[in-house]
């Protein structure tokens, strides 16, 4: 059951998207949510849109999955649309009803701001669907390596986010086992109002808390045992390496920015 | 032979957290472990055994005394890392030495720790991963697996660091019957085949008696140290200190005292069976003559 949860939302493939560098990936990332807040017109709208279809389709996530990562952010979404649509004044009017009216400008921002809006949790979840978690931290541990100068513990932010994503399905596991020996004794979770069903909680979170810091503690001793001194002369089984499907990418990254600079300073 | 750790007069206290009192592990215990030997150490709960363990990779520092690896002294930052390389250490407990969410990864983790060139941590990654029959699973998460899956694994992680010597504290703690036997048989052949140099603590005395010493740890001093054959004899002795003497070893010895005659170094199962079916045909046989 709790065993059975995916990490993260990789989603197992062997797609060009897939086999990108995930340094290039996360700044790929980056870059297209700058290039998402400088589009000013239609025209740039159509590049960025067509440039994530792209994207999505040599991916090979199914459809399913990117509307999945939409859910949580739906209402926003809905609410965003509706105020926009509702509350921009300017343009022509093209339809009233008693105090709520909807203008051009109005359909037109709430139309961006939520094409936006998509783009913006797509591109994202694009990134995490095809780069296994530890893949990323990684990538982060590469990318921050630069400001190690002015005090950024990369190597120690990276293996914090390893040990975590090795931990979780372990504590999982822990968990689950605790709530069946609390319900054997007679523990109830699931009535009561809601202070009620908090306060049951202790007694689960309590061992699990104690336990994890015995396995901590042992972890550390195992660590040492093995030799680890932080990132000081570490080298790697995977090192990442940069492809040329790195350098088509940056390309057509950087392509994009360049139309909608053109855009933005030209055209509008 | 030469010793490869030496423990010369070692004494390990420390406080215990609640009432402020001094514990003493260790007592002036004086050990030297044979290279490419197969040492068992025994003891109950609180004897000191896992403590001994520490003290042999610099993991924990005496209070007194002084432990040598190889003629290093765990006291000297020096040459702490090369000891912990030459005296590999796997725990009891397979989740909580795994740092890696993928099995590959995290037999890696030491070698990458040494600094070894990418190309030569995956041929000993490889290496390692075969000799503890896991290769297969090389790209698994370590969740996926069974308790002694993970212990090899632990044991793989070990392995790739090109030990001397490799303790095991209690590796076998916390398995199966089944996870058990696959981890004795990847240590026996750490040590016969590989030519490693294995200390094995336990509280099953089974384990050690196919090792070439076995040491009975007591209330932080040695309290016996011999062959298997002459430590299990002591089945008075074992079972005063608390220990369980293994089945045949017990057997035997309730014989003896009924005034069979079992010659005293028998201690395995099949040494047993063998002597026993020679008591009764011989019997068989004078039945018939008369």
């Amino acid at each position: 059951m709790l065993k059975d949860i995916t990490l993260g939302q990789y989603y197992p493939g062997d797609s060009v998207i897939h086999r990108m560098d995930p340094r290039f990936k996360i700044i790929a990332t980056l870059l297209y949510i700058v290039a998402l807040f400088i589009m000013v017109n239609f025209t740039s709208y159509i590049f960025t849109v067509t440039f994530l279809v792209v994207v999505v389709a040599l991916s090979k996530v199914p459809l399913k999955f990117i509307l999945r990562g939409m859910k949580p952010i739906f209402i926003i979404l809905i609410l965003t649309f509706l105020l926009n649509l509702f509350l921009t004044r300017g343009g022509d009017n093209l339809f009233s009803i008693g105090f709520l009216s909807i203008t051009t400008q109005g359909l037109r921002s709430a139309v961006f701001l939520a094409t936006r809006l998509i783009l913006l949790i797509t591109a994202s979840s694009i990134l995490t669907y095809t780069t296994k978690p530890i893949m990323l931290t990684d990538g982060i541990e590469s990318l921050l390596k630069p400001f190690k100068v002015i005090g950024v513990p990369a190597h120690e932010l990276a293996m914090m986010m390893s040990i975590a994503l090795r931990f979780i399905p372990t504590l999982m596991e822990e968990t689950d086992r605790i709530m069946k020996a609390q319900m054997a004794r007679g523990a109830d979770f699931e009535t009561g109002n809601l202070i009620t069903r908090a306060r049951g909680l202790v007694p689960i979170l309590i061992p699990l808390f104690i336990g994890s810091l015995r396995r901590a503690d042992e972890l550390a001793m195992a660590m040492e045992a093995r030799c680890y001194q932080g990132g000081e002369g570490r080298t790697r089984l995977h090192s990442l390496k940069y492809s040329y499907l790195d350098l088509i990418g940056a390309i057509a990254i950087a392509a994009l920015l360049a139309v909608l600079i053109v855009q933005r300073f030209w055209f509008a | 032979m030469n010793s490869i750790i030496e423990l010369k007069n070692v004494t390990f206290e420390y406080k215990n957290g609640d009432e402020d009192r001094v514990v003493r592990a260790l007592d002036r215990v004086d050990l030297a472990i044979e290279e490419g030997s197969f040492t068992g150490i025994i003891g109950v709960n609180g004897s000191g055994k896992s403590t001994l363990a520490k003290n042999m990779n610099g993991l924990m520092l005496p209070t007194e005394g002084e432990v040598f690896v190889k003629g290093m002294n765990t006291r000297d930052p020096e040459t702490i890392w090369q000891i912990r390389q030459s005296v590999g250490m796997v725990f009891q407990n397979p989740d909580n030495q795994m740092v890696s969410a993928i099995v590959e990864d995290d037999v890696a983790f030491g070698p990458e720790n040494l600094g070894v060139d990418p190309e030569e941590i995956r041929r000993r990654v490889d290496q390692s991963l075969t000799d503890v029959g896991m290769y297969d699973y090389r790209k698994k998460a370590p969740h996926m697996l069974s308790g002694g899956q993970k212990q090899r694994i632990a044991i793989a992680g070990v392995v790739a660091m090109l030990p001397d010597v490799i303790v095991f504290d209690e590796p076998t703690a916390m398995l199966d019957p089944k996870g058990r036997r696959e981890v004795l048989e990847i240590i026996r052949k750490l040590n016969e085949e590989s030519g490693k140099t294995v200390v094995l603590i336990t509280h099953f005395m089974d384990e050690v008696a196919r090792a070439d010493r076995v040491i009975v740890m007591d209330d932080g001093k040695v309290a016996l140290d011999g062959k298997p054959r002459e430590i299990f004899l002591e089945v008075e002795k074992l079972k005063e200190l608390g220990l369980d003497v293994p089945f045949a070893t017990e057997l035997a010895d309730r014989l003896r005292k009924e005034g069979v005659d079992i010659p005293e170094d028998v201690i395995f199962m099949e040494e047993l069976a063998s002597e026993i079916e020679k008591r009764v045909k011989n019997q068989c046989q004078s039945e018939s003559n008369i």
